[in-house]
């Protein structure tokens, strides 16, 4: 077995590890990975939503089967700090000496810090690893914390890709912020004199400070303890915190230790190989220069570990032309940049399409006869840009200018069966059309998940997986969007049926646009939508035979038949005599109660005959349904706010109450759950909620698309610093869109993940009405909340409602014989086994146990 | 029909009491029995418990029909239950006991086993 050694664990580093142990099906190498960060690789290229999104787990790129790999050593926070090449032995700063058969360079690159004076001061970062983000992190919560200061500033050197990025960060952070760019436009390198322009604007609109065509002189301490950023053109901007952001060099230093020559601005000289003039040394990733060239990209890098795999197991692979586009989305602005996009070959020609008005500037480079693609910038608005990408160095299907002519006309009318088979379609992971065609047809791959699998397409940046979709289309493949066997249509299209028809019952509906009687699928579905749409009672006339067991008798089901009773406590908010009546009731009906996660108390054991006798009492002492057993909103949770808290900034509680009030009784795909939180520190976990509201000092920000459960989400930020009347009307919509347009049992995160366009295109239809549906939505919840009723004071004035709440029709009064109770750690539960384990786990082999006081008291 | 004539027959409920497709729970001889109207007003009973919680639930699932049988679905794991003959669609070893059921004068009787 021969050893191979890489150095550094970033993202190529990682490929490399990877597709060696893919193709390496015999065992032949061991791996031994030296890592400078304590954690395994991450996924830099989203490393910015480390600061609002995503945790470092979310991020991470090294999955338990890589970690429990028997054949790959892991060494974190170890650097290597000496090679000898004579040996084969490296050396690392802990002192750890192995040998190596070959040895891979995998140090990627290191911020560039100009050394203007003041660059070493504290809070002036670089942007580069999740310690780095941890640390911005921190000194921007205490610049925004400091008391009596107005909207801190940031200043990030460098308004490049990451520059761009790190700015976003600050504006997350909470600290306005200002780019400085020594060039005359933002992301110089990517974009031209035209889209730099629009781009300036658009980031301009969205509160970024551009200041461009200036260098940074110097950094200062001021007198009050902040900093002073000094440019070239003589003015100062006051700052809490600087990044610098202007540009990357490679880690190379390993390299020039050892004498292997590098390339004349740094980076290790490697051949088609990527191999160093040492033939037991490669190089990949930023800090390899190939053919004299380095790479900043993702790429790149990951088609140079796939180079050196292929070479150590016996291909002869060769790096050759890298592609170097890109597409991101910067402060919510599209911008892509694909091919020769400053038009740089010889006679090459350039479409231009400048729209300020739309937000939208796109240009294509062409060669001199106008047919064939070589190049292109968009900015505002990149939807063209996996096809366009498609066509470089191919014959375009029509005149240049029509494929940039607005949505509708352009490339969207070209589609993805215009594409030759060579078009690459995921840039990081260099997979053709071609690829994703075969493994469609040869029955590989049938779903978007699947195409991932099985060709890594969209497995790294994401953002041609809109693409996969439609090349499934194209291929033929369709995913039944159909209810059941009763609908063929999918719960949206139902929906709109329901609601254009203005059929109010099952029956008229499965028999004119369904079939047979219906099941337990789309019966709940339809009750739903008419309970929207309809209004009335759920249990009104043929509705009642619709609802699941829950709806139909208000109250969850339980495994032994019982059901459990949960009262609404608006915003978690019960008063002392609440309490006692919850109390009361749970006392006299020897209900087992339990404070459930959402700030509320749940009753458990009621058989169904006794559920009118314990809503009698709660309904008059004032309480209503708390819609637990529905599938509409549960509880929107709420720290206690300005009321109590020291550090609150809103009144938490009281929104949250006003938002439970609102939205109680929607009915909806899925059960919908909230919070409000007085301040940044989140105490109601608002984050993790269908829609979070967290307070700012000037506003709210409202986060959408949260859950825990089997998949947890962190909701992503709607809007930010939104007043009172905005947020609610936001939220209105938000709901109404979701109850519209959702699949049964979707939850909003994977709603708005199936949206095309995601969080962007929520954002234009609820606050930009670009459907023309906001006055629609806005009436329907208006009718939702002047009608809301409580459905359990209805059922008790009602009683052929009441008659319904009994176990058996011939015996009225009788209860359940089958529902036993046995007592448990001193509270009443359901006898019997569950999944054939008895219930009980008192003689579980816990060890030694305290007894509990009152045990000792009474002498239990 | 002699066989039949020998059976013990419960009378339930009127025939109205029962709303077509939301089945109600009787007591038959001491055990829990789900009594199903249909859309077309035929009338089943199966055994009330639900064979794979134990729990005595049946009348208060969701009725309907897949792939043309009429069946009901239990409210606690879905499972499916042929109103015809109480077999269950998604495990073909289990079944449910069901009881003949006639109407006489507007009156739902439930027959012994």
């Amino acid at each position: 077995m021969r050893t191979v050694v890489v150095v550094g664990h970033g993202m190529v580093g990682h490929r490399f590890v990877e597709s060696l142990r893919r193709r390496d099906d015999v065992g032949d190498w061991r791996v031994v990975v030296l890592a400078e960060e304590s954690r395994p690789a991450y996924d830099r290229v989203a490393l910015s939503s480390y600061l609002s999104t995503a945790s470092a787990a979310d991020l991470a790129l090294a999955d338990e089967e890589f970690l429990a790999d028997d054949l790959v050593d892991l060494h974190l926070d170890d650097r290597a700090v000496a090679l000898d090449r004579d040996a084969r032995v490296v050396t690392t700063a802990g002192g750890r000496r192995v040998s190596y058969d070959e040895l891979v360079l995998a140090t990627g690159s290191v911020p560039f810090v100009p050394p203007v004076p003041g660059h070493d001061l504290d809070d002036v970062f670089v942007y580069r690893t999740l310690d780095d983000l941890d640390a911005l992190r921190e000194a921007a919560g205490h610049a925004t914390a400091r008391a009596g200061a107005g909207r801190r500033a940031g200043v990030v050197v460098g308004g490049g890709l990451l520059g761009l990025e790190a700015a976003d960060a600050l504006r997350t952070l909470g600290l306005v912020p200002h780019v400085v760019e020594m060039a005359p436009r933002l992301m110089p390198v990517q974009v031209d004199e035209g889209g730099g322009a629009l781009l300036r604007r658009l980031v301009g609109e969205l509160g970024l400070r551009v200041h461009t065509g200036v260098s940074t002189s110097s950094i200062a301490r001021d007198h009050r303890g902040g900093l002073t950023v000094t440019l070239s053109d003589g003015s100062e901007l006051d700052a809490s915190v600087v990044v610098f952001s202007a540009g990357i060099r490679p880690a190379d230093g390993l390299a020039r230790e050892i004498g292997l020559p590098v390339a004349e601005r740094g980076g290790v000289l490697v051949d088609g190989r990527c191999r160093t003039q040492d033939e037991h040394i490669w190089a990949i990733g930023e800090v390899a220069a190939v053919e004299g060239r380095t790479y900043g990209l993702v790429a790149p890098g990951y088609a140079m570990a796939e180079v050196v795999a292929d070479r150590l197991t016996g291909g002869d692979a060769r790096f050759t032309e890298a592609d170097m586009s890109t597409k991101l989305k910067l402060l919510g602005v599209d911008v892509a940049s694909f091919g020769d996009a400053h038009a740089v070959s010889a006679g090459a020609l350039e479409v231009r399409l400048d729209d300020p008005v739309a937000g939208a500037y796109s240009k294509l480079v062409v060669t001199d006869d106008g047919r064939t693609l070589l190049g292109g910038v968009l900015v505002g608005d990149a939807s063209g840009y996996e096809i366009l990408r498609g066509f470089l160095g191919e014959t375009l299907p029509g005149d240049p200018m029509a494929l940039i002519a607005p949505a509708g006309d352009g490339v969207a009318a070209v589609g993805i069966e215009a594409l030759p088979d060579s078009a690459q379609i995921c840039s990081c992971n260099a997979v053709t059309k071609g690829v994703l065609v075969e493994a469609i047809r040869s029955g590989e791959a049938s779903t978007v998940p699947e195409l991932k699998a099985c060709t890594r397409a969209g497995a790294t940046c994401g953002s041609c997986v809109p693409t996969l979709g439609k090349v499934l289309t194209a291929c033929g493949v369709e995913v039944s969007t159909a209810l059941c066997e009763h609908f063929a249509q999918s719960r949206a299209e139902l929906y709109e049926i329901v609601m254009a028809t203005g059929l109010r019952t099952f029956s008229a509906i499965v028999e004119s646009y369904g079939r047979g009687r219906g099941c337990d699928v789309c019966k709940p579905a339809v009750a739903s939508m008419l309970a929207t749409l309809a209004g009335g009672h759920v249990l009104d006339g043929e509705q009642a035979t619709l609802q699941d067991t829950n709806d139909h008798f208000l109250a969850n089901l339980q495994r032994n038949g019982t059901y459990s009773v949960v009262p609404r406590l608006p915003g978690g908010e019960v008063s002392g005599e609440g309490l006692i009546v919850i109390g009361e009731i749970a006392r006299d009906f020897g209900l087992y109660t339990k404070i459930t996660g959402g700030q509320r108390i749940d009753m458990f054991g009621a058989r169904v005959e006794q559920l009118p006798a314990i809503w009698r009492r709660l309904v008059d002492a004032g309480f209503e349904s708390g819609h637990a057993y529905g599938k509409s909103l549960r509880t929107v949770k709420s720290c206690v706010g300005t009321d109590w808290c020291r550090y609150g900034v809103q009144d938490s509680v009281s929104l949250a109450v006003a938002l439970e009030l609102r939205y109680r009784g929607l009915r909806s795909p899925h059960k919908l759950k909230s919070g409000v939180s007085g301040c940044a520190r989140e105490c109601a976990e608002a984050r993790s909620k269908d829609f979070g509201v967290i307070a700012t000092e000037t506003g709210w920000n409202l986060y959408v698309g949260g859950n825990g459960g089997f998949t947890p989400r962190h909701a992503e930020l709607l809007a930010s610093d939104l007043d009172t009347v905005t947020l609610v009307r936001t939220i209105d919509r938000f709901l109404m869109f979701y109850v519209r347009t959702a699949d049964r049992l979707q939850r909003t995160a994977p709603w708005v993940e199936s949206l095309e366009g995601g969080l962007d295109h929520l954002r234009e239809v609820i606050m930009e009405d670009s459907l023309g549906i906001c006055a629609s939505l806005d009436e329907q919840m208006a009718r939702h909340v002047a009608d809301y009723a409580d459905e359990w004071a209805a059922v008790l004035e009602d009683p052929a409602k009441l008659e319904r709440f009994t176990s058996f029709v011939n015996a009225p009064g009788a209860p359940d014989p089958s529902v036993e109770f046995v007592d448990h750690r001193g509270h009443r539960v359901p006898a019997g086994m569950k999944d054939g384990q008895p219930t009980s786990v008192a003689e579980l082999g816990f060890g030694p146990r305290i007894p509990l006081r009152s045990e000792l008291e009474v002498g239990v | 029909m002699t066989e039949l004539a020998d059976r013990t027959w419960t009378a339930v409920c009127p025939l109205e009491r029962i709303q077509r497709e939301r089945p109600v729970g009787a007591l038959v001889a001491g055990e829990p029995v789900a009594v199903v109207r249909t859309h077309d007003d035929r009338v089943f009973a199966l055994h009330n418990v639900d064979p794979f919680s134990g729990a005595s639930v049946l009348a208060r699932g969701i009725v309907g029909d897949v792939g043309g049988r009429p069946v009901i679905a239990s409210p606690l794991f879905k499972q499916h239950f042929a109103l015809e003959d109480g077999r269950c669609l998604e495990d073909a070893d289990v079944a449910v006991a069901t009881y003949p059921v006639r109407v006489v004068d507007g009156v739902v009787q439930i027959g012994s086993q």
